[in-house]
């Protein structure tokens, strides 16, 4: 079993990443399943999500204590989280923002999403739009496949800048 | 169709294939989902019923009855605070024998203010008359919702259903979901006591102390006889479907020296821990419970049994363990875990069946045993 943490703030859209993610991981035949913890959120609380990707059906609903992956949506919630709590050794994370090589010795892996999301003018409410360019980058890593990260965004969404944000990201992350 | 959905968009989706022609409801966290999904049903077309929003839970259980005694087959859906609002249209509404399906997505009573996953919500409307179903997938919420109506709707039967699903947990888990046409397999309601519309009449529902108890005996082999008519229509289900649920949920149960017994999501998280506890040497198994009305007679004769609780009757203990205890002569270890969203994790269940004391009562993160 394959287990992902994400980490954003309340309204960044990761809930709705999580649940793309799952989609995605779906698409390309896995069992997934995407458990957000609801806290006592509000916009701009730091705030957790989890994808669960196996290949038989998954039974776990309690929260991840200890990823894979660990993906940062905002990197102003490691001011305030411990984003790397529990990780795997071996395990990966995948910042939004500059690169800054390894964290604690785990590989972190860094795309601009905001960039992206502003430049396909992604924004919604004021705040750019993360969780559908963060598919791509997935898609990057290997956790899904293109073609599902980009089948699961049309899936949820109309927009085509959506899928475009996802293919920059796809491109501008270095692997 | 093979799709993704959340748990909550799983039974908006059951209610769509079996088209009530009324359904009345109250938003309430965390089933809110459910109605909203279910108006954008009816406003884009796609489900052609009458949909009532109403002002209160209250209003939504009065308005599925009122519906429901012309012969309407109705939905409605609720939680919590939700529940206990609309508690006396609860009871009116299995006392007038009206077959109304509704969802509860089990949450905490407060105070304090808890929106979280607790069962004791609906365990409070357990006397009712009502049959309750408890879940733990999507793919569940969705096939106990459609075979609810069936069962509610049973000449057999005519008494509401409730399917219960974890707030948050599993209403807002997604998972992957195969949806149905069910066709034949819902068929259409008729209710033998409705009302003429074109020829009203009025009813008085006085029963003196010479007729009540026979209706509350009626309600009683009504639940006696639902125990085949859920079996039967699961059994259809299954054979239809290819999906096979049963009363109580059984995992590496058959060889079992000690099992666990929990509802819900827990009864899910229970599998993975009994498949930890197997790889340790203890010969482990679960139960998941599944209808808490009609309550199941299970042999559980010769084994250990730990029960976890996620809810509790001050004064008295963990409901389903003295259910158990009353039903099946057992002294389990009863383990109160889970309330108000309480994370309970596999290695948690694991380590209750380890340290079990069997008779004893034990609150999980309080220090010490009851």
């Amino acid at each position: 079993m394959y287990e992902i943490r994400i980490h954003s703030r309340g309204g960044q859209g990761g809930v709705t990443a999580a649940r793309l993610l799952a989609l995605a991981a779906f698409r390309d035949g896995k069992y997934a399943t995407a458990c957000p913890f609801y806290g006592a959120e509000r916009r701009g609380a730091p705030v957790v999500s989890y994808v669960r990707i196996d290949d038989r059906p998954i039974r776990v609903y309690s929260q991840i204590r200890n990823p894979d992956l660990v993906v940062v949506l905002d990197p102003s919630v490691m001011e305030v989280v411990d984003v790397l709590h529990g990780l795997k050794p071996g395990g990966e994370v995948l910042i939004n923002g500059r690169d800054r090589g390894t964290i604690q010795g785990y590989p972190a892996r860094a795309v601009d999403l905001t960039g992206i999301a502003l430049k396909e003018k992604l924004i919604v409410a004021g705040s750019p739009i993360l969780n559908t360019p963060v598919l791509g980058a997935l898609a990057k890593m290997g956790i899904i496949s293109v073609d599902s990260a980009k089948n699961a965004i049309r899936e949820m969404f109309t927009d085509e800048r959506n899928v475009r944000a996802a293919e920059a990201a796809y491109q501008e992350l270095v692997i | 169709m093979l799709t993704v959905a959340t748990g909550n968009k799983a039974v908006a989706a059951a209610v769509k294939e079996v088209r009530p022609q009324v359904i009345a409801a109250y938003p309430i966290t965390p089933q809110t989902e459910i109605v909203e999904q279910i108006a954008e049903y009816v406003a884009s077309g796609e489900l052609d019923s009458r949909y009532i929003p109403v002002e209160s839970e209250h209003s939504a259980m009065a308005a599925c009855i009122g519906a429901g005694i012309t012969g309407a087959r109705t939905f409605t859906a609720t939680s919590s605070h939700g529940l206990l609002y609309m508690h006396e249209m609860v009871n009116w509404a299995a006392g007038a024998r009206l077959p109304i399906v509704m969802a509860n997505v089990n949450r905490a009573i407060g105070p304090g203010w808890n929106v979280w996953a607790e069962h004791t919500d609906a365990f409070q409307e357990r006397d009712t008359g009502w049959l309750q179903v408890y879940v733990s997938t999507v793919q569940e919420a969705y096939d106990a919702t459609i075979m609810a109506f069936r069962i509610a709707e049973h000449e057999d039967v005519l008494l509401p259903v409730m399917v219960n699903l974890d707030g948050f947990l599993l209403s807002h888990s997604m998972q992957s979901l195969e949806t149905i046409t069910p066709g034949s397999f819902v068929p259409p309601l008729h209710l033998p006591h409705a009302i003429d519309i074109s020829n009203p009449a009025g009813y008085g529902t006085l029963t003196g102390p010479d007729e009540h108890f026979r209706f509350r005996w009626e309600i009683e082999q009504s639940m006696r006889k639902s125990v085949r008519v859920i079996a039967e229509t699961e059994q259809d289900f299954a054979e239809r479907f290819g999906r096979n649920y049963g009363v109580a949920e059984e995992y590496r149960y058959e060889d079992a020296d000690v099992v666990v017994i929990a509802m819900g999501t827990l009864g899910k998280e229970a599998e993975v821990a009994v498949d930890l506890l197997r790889n340790e040497g203890v010969n482990a198994g679960s139960l998941r419970i599944r209808w808490l009305r009609p309550f199941p007679e299970l042999d559980l004769s010769g084994r250990d049994i730990v029960v976890i609780d996620r809810d509790y009757s001050f004064g008295f203990g963990g409901i389903l363990a003295h259910s158990l205890m009353a039903r099946s002569r057992i002294e389990p270890y009863s383990v109160i875990a889970g309330l108000g969203g309480q994370e309970v994790t596999f290695d948690d269940i694991a380590g209750f069946v380890r340290d079990r004391k069997p008779g004893r009562e034990f609150w999980f993160g309080v220090n010490g045993n009851v």
